[in-house]
């Protein structure tokens, strides 16, 4: 049954008739993802692309019973709207969005304390239960359904490790990218701890980058409590200090948030490491015998 | 984005935060006039550059006349300072600070920064002050004391004066000190601050709480609320490359080899320059074209590239998901006719279209070497430019 999304989950997009919205709900339908309706305040009562628009995500929610939205909402209004789905009561939100303001985002995180959505960016690709359901701005047919999670917060590196394992013919659960943003709704060990749970997960491969300390957390929760077997990999051993490498959070601040700490911490939990980003697929391969 | 102390400092004014007068000047006369009207006989001479640790690279000078004020001045513009936060090639100063003397008593440290961890914003204070913070935070963290903040509220009186009282302040310096706290992350909030840092937080001896020195940056993703900001941008401290690369919406980022990358994502340009280095090659940048390339985008990534005169080869690296490879294909083959490419071009295309995307390559009648993978393009880019001059850290094994 993968984790977070599958072929039943009723999908919303907000920003649904810009240009961003409009090209990636069509993919998603393409992909048979059970996309509902969209959101534009002022469009509502409309039709887009065959779907039915609303003025606010309540009324989406209330007219078609959706459980998840996707956001492609500019970096100005985005905050807004994570608020607007999460006080609508979705399960999941995925915010697609990148340049939104970190306080911005540190606002969003408090309000969404004791609400139960989950969040997952922002700055992100979304997330893929191959052959079930696609939410967000990843080429679908790269995937192939299977038992593997891939877990990143980046995009185009996380559809090299899973390029990488669909030509060895092994197929994914659910893929999760998580953000290159400092602060985001969902981190490492919320995602792990679904692997963990999941009957359909049988290892993970886990992509980090420079910047913070996520990896390193997540580390520690792999050698108290996880189960299955973790190949991983750092981006930025070559990143300089102090340098922005793109993603608003891969910058190094302090020797803890450095490639080489990562890499050593996730080694001692007992992960399979790929020095190489281009050896993501055969060293899980490896990991599984 | 970074700006200079004597404008971190203009800001902070504003907010009510405490700090000495001073003038900005770009000659030594102007110098001896600031001096004359601040007054006074003692007069800190400093030089303005993004980046800290100024004081021991001879940055910061006390003068005790005004002709050590014009001597101090005269020679510190146009030399070029190295600290520990400007790397080996150190910085040209251009612009001086000049600000009167205090009777510092004992100094501080103070910061207002966002924790990734909580998703929230600290503010920290320390009674060790005028030290590098980050020594402090591994070798004794139970000296940096530090206060969370809840976003609903602020910053509560009651959490500055603990603050005040954990790093050992007194009476009615406890209460400036609070006071200095909650200017300064007033300032900090609404300017959309990164990191707003004063190192060191002075006690005079005539008991004033004020900041000596000031380092603020700023959020890149909240500038479009703050032009007032964006202004203060000072492009002679940037390097040319990367302010020419932000008008074109490419994310670059200038480094010291040979290799020159083109890359679509943050997380895969990274690695490809990992992957360079693990065969023995080195990057000469990051480079990340973004999801939504066109022919133009890569050909003005192609001549940034080129403009740096180290490049020896270039290696594309695109993993098209939404972005076409014919696309990239058509940009690459346009790019390299335009400039009349001279150094070996390798091309690694993956995904939507790929395979008319590398027969558009094979055409073009180009030399592009095509690669199948990423090691196989990692590879074939390091041997095209022949090994580097022994700066390439060794490949470690895991």
């Amino acid at each position: 049954m993968a984790i977070m999304i599958d072929r039943n989950t009723k999908v919303i997009c907000q920003g649904f008739t810009g240009a961003q919205g409009t090209f990636h709900s069509e993919q998603a339908v393409a992909y048979g993802t059970k996309m509902v309706g969209g959101v534009t305040p002022g469009k509502g009562g409309t039709k887009h692309i065959g779907l039915p628009v609303y003025d606010t995500v309540a009324e989406a929610v209330e007219r078609t019973g959706a459980t998840a939205s996707v956001i492609y909402v500019p970096p100005p209004f985005a905050a807004d709207a994570i608020m607007e789905a999460v006080d609508a009561e979705l399960d999941l939100v995925v915010c697609i969005t990148e340049g939104i303001p970190v306080l911005d985002m540190v606002a969003v995180r408090r309000y969404m304390q004791g609400r139960k959505t989950r969040l997952v960016g922002p700055n992100c690709p979304g997330v893929i239960t191959p052959g079930q359901c696609k939410i967000g701005i990843m080429p679908g047919h790269i995937h192939l359904p299977g038992r593997i999670g891939v877990l990143s917060r980046s995009g185009t590196l996380t559809y090299e490790a899973v390029g990488q394992l669909t030509r060895l013919g092994i197929g994914q659960s659910t893929c999760v990218g998580i953000g290159g943003d400092p602060v985001n709704g969902t981190n490492f060990i919320d995602v792990l701890e679904m692997y963990n749970r999941d009957k359909d997960t049988d290892a993970v491969i886990m992509i980090g980058e420079i910047g913070g300390t996520a990896e390193v957390d997540a580390a520690d929760y792999i050698k108290r409590e996880f189960k299955k077997p973790v190949t991983a990999f750092i981006a930025g051993s070559t990143a300089p200090v102090g340098k922005r490498m793109g993603h608003a959070g891969a910058i190094i601040t302090g020797g803890k948030e450095t490639a080489e700490a990562k890499f050593d911490a996730l080694k001692s939990a007992g992960c399979s490491i790929s020095k190489s980003p281009a050896d993501l697929g055969t060293t899980l391969k490896a990991s599984l015998r | 984005m970074n700006i200079h102390e004597y404008q971190a400092k203009e800001i902070l004014r504003k907010y009510g935060v405490a700090t000495l007068k001073g003038v900005m000047v770009e000659s030594p006369d102007k110098a001896v006039e600031a001096a004359k009207s601040l007054g006074g006989t003692i007069h800190v001479v400093k030089a303005q550059i993004h980046a800290g640790g100024r004081g021991k690279g001879g940055g910061v000078k006390v003068a005790k006349s005004l002709d050590e004020v014009r001597d101090f001045t005269s020679k510190m513009l146009g030399m070029t300072l190295v600290t520990h936060q400007t790397g080996p090639q150190g910085k040209e100063v251009q612009k001086v600070y000049i600000e009167q003397g205090c009777n510092i008593k004992k100094e501080y440290y103070a910061a207002v920064l966002l924790d990734r961890v909580t998703g929230r914003v600290v503010v920290m204070a320390s009674a060790e002050g005028g030290v590098n913070i980050e020594e402090v935070a591994e070798k004794t963290p139970e000296k940096l004391i530090k206060v969370q903040v809840d976003p609903c509220v602020g910053l509560q009186p009651f959490q500055a004066r603990q603050l005040a009282f954990a790093i050992g302040m007194k009476d009615k310096v406890a209460g400036k000190t609070a006071k200095f706290l909650m200017s300064l992350y007033k300032a900090y909030i609404d300017k959309d601050c990164s990191i707003a840092e004063i190192n060191p937080l002075v006690e005079t001896a005539e008991g004033e709480v004020i900041c000596l020195d000031a380092k603020m940056n700023f959020d890149s993703n909240a500038m479009f609320k703050h032009p007032d900001i964006m202004e203060l941008r000072d492009l002679t401290e940037e390097d040319p490359a990367e302010v020419e690369a932000s008008k074109f919406d490419l994310a670059f980022i200038k480094l010291d080899g040979n290799i020159g990358c083109l890359v679509n994502g943050a997380g895969l340009a990274m690695s490809t320059m990992d992957i360079i280095s693990l065969h023995g090659g080195t990057p000469a940048n990051f480079l990340d074209v973004g999801g939504g390339a066109n022919k133009e985008k890569v050909t003005n990534a192609f001549k940034l590239i080129l403009k740096d005169p180290n490049v020896k080869g270039i290696f594309v690296n695109i993993f098209g998901g939404i972005m076409k490879c014919d696309i990239i294909a058509e940009g690459v083959i346009a790019a390299s006719k335009e400039l009349g490419l001279k150094v070996p071009l390798v091309v690694r295309l993956e995904g939507t279209n790929v395979e008319l995307g590398k027969k558009m390559l094979k055409e073009s009648g180009l030399n592009i070497i095509p690669a199948d993978d990423l090691t196989d393009g990692a590879k074939k880019i390091v041997a095209a430019v022949g090994p580097s001059k022994g700066t390439a850290p060794a490949a470690k094994g895991h």
